[in-house]
């Protein structure tokens, strides 16, 4: 796999390059134009109900289509002082949901500590989960402690083979998933009954959408008892996103103006009303507060004169927020929708 | 026109209304309720629909049922086996032909 934009020094490793092709002209509105046409008004939050942390860009694996850009070579994490922040918000809070993403999560010294913490508030607890990382040393024990604190695993895995799956993610990284996969449902994980839940995120293998969620869970749930044994709970589809590493890949391979067309001709008022951003507020890794994870990468905060760092979380005053919008955002609305917990409509 | 086929002129099928509505109209009303999840999931037709489109050699046809089987969640071995299908008949309705041929030198021969 490649390595990171930031270690290559390519133009795209900044976020405001990333925005400038955004804003690029073509044969669609600018997403706020077309929220305005499709007569909703401007993207508000309702509410919170997930709070999303984004622990760190250090990531084991290089996937080509990484939104965040994370490799080994990132060095961002959040600290220990900057997750008290988050617990301390929390506990103010009745959110019920405490959702860690990264890079990979559990490689940042204060994961298991979140975990516990949040779940010793009765939050439920999910874990963004690359698969691989369940096998890497020494996170060999890492399966048994999240299956003993009850976190939901939402685990990545494009496609139910391995030319598909290795072509994004690098590799052997199919094999490393089928691995860890088998390891979960051995604790009960994915396991009617046992009421530990294994989500898996199927993403397009490309400048696509994805299929309906339905339809291809019902093809992953088939595909993986018949080849691997392996069960789990539900199948999430999520739109890949125009900016970071799939971005380059866009420009790279020509697809840019097709798939920005491709996701604006399928706007989808319904998806635009059920977008994440609504019911999710996003930390960065150094405690800044966006509307979401795409925004966080965009480096696009919380605006309106908000507190912006979640030493000041003020769950009032961020509840009806505007959402900070651009056309990155067209990847959220298109077809049946896509969110952190897939298809929206 | 410096050439017959153009990618872009795939988005002006819907030109095809502008001088007959109602017939236009009554083929998308048919064509939907087609490709809608019938029997036949929406997967299974959208690589059959690759399939003709290879036989009937339209390269509009061609553009579109890659990206819809690939949106439909089939995967490139999948969709090169529905093109062999469509190599298949059309090869071996040539060569079932044959048949014919054979009928015909068999009656003009001693
Ligand atoms: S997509 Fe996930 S697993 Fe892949 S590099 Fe990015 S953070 Fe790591
Ligand atoms: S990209 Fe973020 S801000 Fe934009 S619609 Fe999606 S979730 Fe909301």
């Amino acid at each position: 796999m490649g390595q990171t934009l930031i270690a290559r020094r390519a133009p795209l490793a900044s976020s405001r390059s990333q925005l400038e092709v955004l804003a690029r002209p073509g044969p669609w509105p600018r997403f706020e134009e077309r929220v305005a046409a499709a007569g909703l008004v401007p993207l508000t939050a309702s509410g919170i109900e997930i709070f999303q942390i984004n622990v760190g860009k250090f990531c084991n694996q290089t996937c080509r289509h990484c939104h965040v850009d994370a490799g080994p070579e990132r060095t961002e994490q959040m600290t220990r002082e900057t997750a008290e922040h988050c617990i301390r918000a929390l506990a103010q809070t009745d959110i019920p949901t405490l959702d860690i993403t990264g890079g990979a999560p559990e490689l940042n010294p204060s994961f298991r500590w979140l975990v516990q913490e949040a779940r010793a508030l009765g939050r439920h607890v999910m874990d963004r989960c690359n698969l691989s990382i369940l096998l890497v040393k020494p996170q060999e024990e890492l399966a048994e402690f999240l299956a003993e604190q009850r976190v939901e695993i939402v685990a990545s895995l494009p496609y139910f083979r391995p030319t598909q799956a290795d072509a994004q993610r690098g590799e052997g990284i199919f094999d490393k998933s089928i691995t860890a996969l088998r390891k979960l449902n051995a604790l009960g994980y994915g396991v009617e009954g046992s009421g530990l839940t294994l989500n898996l995120v199927h993403n397009p293998v490309g400048a696509f959408l994805p299929p309906a969620q339905q339809s291809i869970e019902a093809q992953f749930k088939r595909e993986l008892a018949r080849s691997h044994g392996i069960v789990f709970n539900n199948l999430y589809t999520i739109t890949n996103m125009p900016i970071s590493r799939f971005l380059e890949f866009l420009l790279d391979s020509g697809n840019f103006e097709g798939y920005m067309e491709r996701l604006a001709n399928a706007f989808n008022p319904a998806a635009a009303q059920a977008v994440m951003c609504r019911n999710t507020i996003s930390v960065g890794w150094d405690g800044t507060l966006y509307d979401c994870d795409f925004n966080q990468m965009l480096e696009l905060p919380v605006t309106n004169g908000l507190p912006r760092h979640v030493r000041d979380f003020d769950a009032s005053t961020l509840n009806g927020r505007r959402i900070v919008t651009a056309n990155h955002c067209y990847g959220c609305t298109a077809g049946a929708g896509s969110s952190c917990g897939g298809a929206v409509a | 026109m410096d050439t017959y086929y153009h990618p872009h002129d795939l988005g002006k099928f819907a030109d095809m209304g502008k001088s007959n509505t109602e017939l236009w109209d009554k083929f998308m009303a048919y064509y939907g309720a087609v490709f809608a999840e019938g029997a036949l999931t929406a997967r299974e037709k959208a690589l059959i629909a690759l399939g003709v489109s290879h036989a009937v050699q339209c390269p509009y046809c061609i553009d579109a049922y890659t990206q819809a089987s690939l949106e439909q969640g089939s995967n490139i071995q999948e969709m090169t086996e529905a093109v062999h299908v469509a190599c298949a008949i059309r090869g071996g309705a040539s060569l079932v032909h044959g048949v014919q041929m054979r009928n015909v030198a068999e009656k003009l021969s001693m």
